[in-house]
């Protein structure tokens, strides 16, 4: 063994002593059992988290994709199946419709001195869940493919029509703008923040009335199928996995594409040092003359389930709170738009600012939204694909929505 | 055989049967009799990383106690199988009325998620279910014919597309097909038509679930003929030939009425199999082109952020049993008789 290998292991002792010193991070008793989805950020966090495992402490973290559909059977069970879990926007509502989750304040008061105001996510003035980090869909261009067509970067979707038109006829690509347009969650996901660009409602005021059948659903598909003019016509399989291999491929020149997905195009793997090198990144879009960019903001945060016993709520609390430390951020800078204090904004995070700075709107918190979603990615696939009218798979939408919602009593 | 034999023969058997197949499915016919209870809904403030704004949520705690009086929901009677996600009694009756023709009813009758996902899954059985037995058949009679050394590695490829999970053939052949794909780009090439995708129109996903469902059954078939070419009464089959029969006469009139109860099997178990088909839609990403019965009761159960309909999911599951009853209603009677005359 030569001199710096046994330096390595030395030091490798060291570190594991040292951290060994710091397992159970003050938990007395109790054990937590994390839920989380599947990407850098959230890996960062389980790994910090789980640091806090032994030492009569049990932290154990499941990273998985699907998460959003276990949440409510986990958070359901009782005992429960997992005791904190990863959640966004829309899964909070999946979760609260059910009164699954608990409120935080107590345990904030205890062991959440280092949480920044904004990170609380209150309910009905209760601390629901923690927020970390933000994320929303925005602009992703190639400023090689922008310059060679003799375009700028496009602010409005119409100028994002215009730049695709532009980069076609100069034959640089046949299909410059990809989108996450797989029919279900995706397809509406892009219906919601296109619609929400053009100002739209989903619902009658103070009800759980559809309200979507109008003139801005109408502008709304529109401006989707114009797009798709543009898009492989392969476009309704294509989620955020397709069109990142699409970008990394140097297929597409512009994408509407999440933030969280910002940091994989860029980190020298998957594709060439040309193409990432004129990967840039702005808000997302305007559209129809609208001020606000037409995406949704989202935060990711974390929930504590209401079964969970007081010891395993406080030993689970614990552990997120070491997932999601300012060191954990500071060692993680470029996995993701944290909302954790003292981090440092990160060069490839100025979509998701900047989108959030133009007064995007977050996904709306209503507890029928999630079913509307669902009605939306299921009836749009064929207005796109030319076999129906705007107003009929709006109709159909509505229709599809009503029936679902009077299931779910909210109708 | 004596009753008491018989019954302590059958009891285990029938135990089971009652336990994993009769109750499970009242207890979905229950559930979907079922409909979630009303919610109550409350104004509240939220805030969080973006600002603040008031939202309407459901008041959990109150419909806590609603639940637990009644936990299985509110009783709907049948109205779960008649709205429009379901059998869409209204909507039809109103396409009746309305429809200039009958082009024009067809296509507002397809347009409703329930009757779109039976289109796909009827045409998929009745396609894909006669091909099966066909290719198998053919397949096996090419089997039976070479020398015995090449035998076991042809009957092993053969089996290999069976042996593949569903969800992995489906998912390894949509990259092949992908227009950059190995077999989506060779089509470009033969056809030297370069935007041709195979996942583009309904037609061609159709095509491609039918072929992929193919691919995938017949070596069922192939075996279940294989074994049964065996059993073929070689002395039937060389009469036949001292009769003068030709290789397609002895097919014809020998070894076809031979397997014939062997087909009725496979017939059996391919529709009751292609009415479930499920994974290839998931896997080739079809669902904006191709829905399936089973497709629509996955989607209840996952579709949204965690707004799981399971009454719905239970009324599509019951509808699905009726289906498969009602195909295989002829040919259970048709054995039913066959083995009434044996008897």
């Amino acid at each position: 063994m030569n001199k710096v290998s046994k330096l390595a292991v030395s030091a490798a002792f060291v570190l594991a002593s040292a951290s060994s010193a710091y397992a159970g991070c003050g938990i007395g008793s109790g054990s937590a059992k994390l839920l989380a989805n599947d990407f850098p950020a959230t890996q960062a966090i389980a790994s910090a988290a789980t640091a806090c495992d032994g030492g009569g402490a049990s932290v154990t973290a499941n990273l998985n994709k699907d998460h959003k559909d276990l949440i409510v059977a986990a958070f359901t069970a009782n005992p429960p199946e997992f005791t904190a879990s990863h959640v966004t926007n829309s899964t909070l509502v999946a979760v609260m419709n059910d009164g699954l989750a608990q409120p935080l304040d107590d345990l904030i008061a205890k062991h959440g001195g280092g949480l920044q105001d904004m990170q609380m996510i209150t309910i009905d003035g209760k601390v629901m869940a923690v927020a970390f980090m933000a994320n929303a869909q925005h602009l992703f261009y190639r400023k090689d493919i922008i310059d060679a067509a003799g375009a700028g970067v496009p602010t409005t979707y119409e100028g994002v029509l215009a730049v695709a038109k532009k980069i076609r006829d100069k034959g640089l690509m046949e299909y410059p703008i990809a989108g996450t347009y797989k029919a279900g969650w995706n397809l509406g996901e892009e219906f919601v923040n296109m619609y929400l660009g053009h100002g739209g409602e989903f619902f009658k005021p103070g009800s759980a009335q559809p309200a979507i059948n109008n003139a801005k659903g109408v502008a709304t598909l529109n401006m989707m199928k114009a797009l798709t003019e543009y898009m492989n016509p392969d476009f309704l399989t294509h989620d955020s996995n397709a069109v990142q291999a699409e970008w990394e491929a140097g297929n597409v020149a512009l994408t509407n594409l999440w933030g969280s997905r910002a940091g994989a195009v860029t980190d020298g793997e998957g594709s060439t040092a040309a193409i990432e090198g004129n990967t840039m990144f702005a808000a997302a879009p305007t559209v129809s003359g609208g001020s606000t960019p037409a995406t949704t903001l989202w935060w990711d945060g974390f929930a504590v389930a209401k079964n969970a016993s007081a010891a395993d709520a406080e030993a689970s609390f614990i552990a997120v709170m070491n997932g999601i430390s300012p060191a954990m951020a500071a060692g993680n800078a470029d996995a993701a738009n944290w909302l954790i204090a003292g981090a440092k904004a990160r060069p490839v995070g100025k979509g998701v600012v900047d989108s959030a700075a133009g007064g995007a709107s977050p996904y709306p918190m209503l507890s029928y939204m999630g079913t509307m979603h669902g009605a939306i990615g299921a009836e749009l696939a064929d207005f796109l694909q030319g076999k129906e009218s705007a107003d009929q798979a709006l109709a159909d939408i509505e229709a599809a929505y009503i029936a679902a919602a009077k299931e779910k009593g909210f109708l | 055989m004596p009753h008491r034999t018989f019954i302590s023969f059958i009891w285990p058997s029938a135990l089971a049967m009652l336990l994993f197949i009769a109750l499970p499915i009242v207890s979905v016919g229950m559930q979907s009799l079922f409909i979630a209870h009303e919610q109550v809904i409350e104004t509240v403030e939220n805030c969080g990383p973006f600002g603040c704004k008031t939202v309407e949520m459901v008041n959990a705690d109150a419909t806590a106690q609603l639940r637990a009086d009644e936990p299985l929901g509110r009783f709907n009677g049948v109205g779960t199988y008649t709205n429009r996600n379901h059998l869409a009694f209204a909507e039809i009756r109103l396409a009746l009325a309305e429809a200039s023709g009958p082009g024009d009813f067809a296509n507002r009758v397809l347009n409703l998620p329930f009757y779109k996902a039976l289109a796909f899954t009827l045409t998929y059985t009745f396609v894909v279910t006669p091909l099966v037995i066909l290719l198998g058949f053919f397949i096996a009679l090419a089997v039976n014919r070479i020398p015995g050394m090449f035998k076991g590695p042809t009957i092993f490829v053969s089996l290999l597309p069976m042996i593949v999970t569903p969800l992995i053939g489906s998912l390894v052949l949509f990259w092949m097909i992908d227009s950059k794909g190995i077999i989506g780009a060779t089509l470009q090439m033969l056809f030297e038509d370069p935007g041709l995708s195979l996942k583009a129109s309904s037609t061609l996903t159709w095509l491609t679930l039918i072929v992929y469902g193919v691919w995938h059954s017949a070596p069922f078939a192939f075996v279940v003929f294989y074994a049964g070419l065996q059993t073929v009464p070689q002395d039937t089959l060389e009469s036949a030939m001292i009769d003068g029969a030709t290789r397609w006469q002895r097919v014809r009139y020998v070894v076809i009425p031979h397997l014939m109860p062997l087909a009725v099997f496979v017939t059996l178990i391919q529709l009751m199999d292609n009415f479930r088909v499920f994974e290839p839609i998931v896997g080739f990403n079809a669902q904006a082109n191709a829905t399936s019965l089973s497709w629509v009761i996955y989607n209840d159960l996952r579709g949204s952020d965690g707004a799981m309909l399971f009454g719905s999911a239970a009324a599509t599951s019951m509808l699905t049993i009726i289906g498969v009853c009602i195909l295989l209603a002829p040919v259970v009677i048709r054995t039913w008789r066959a083995n009434r005359r044996v008897a």
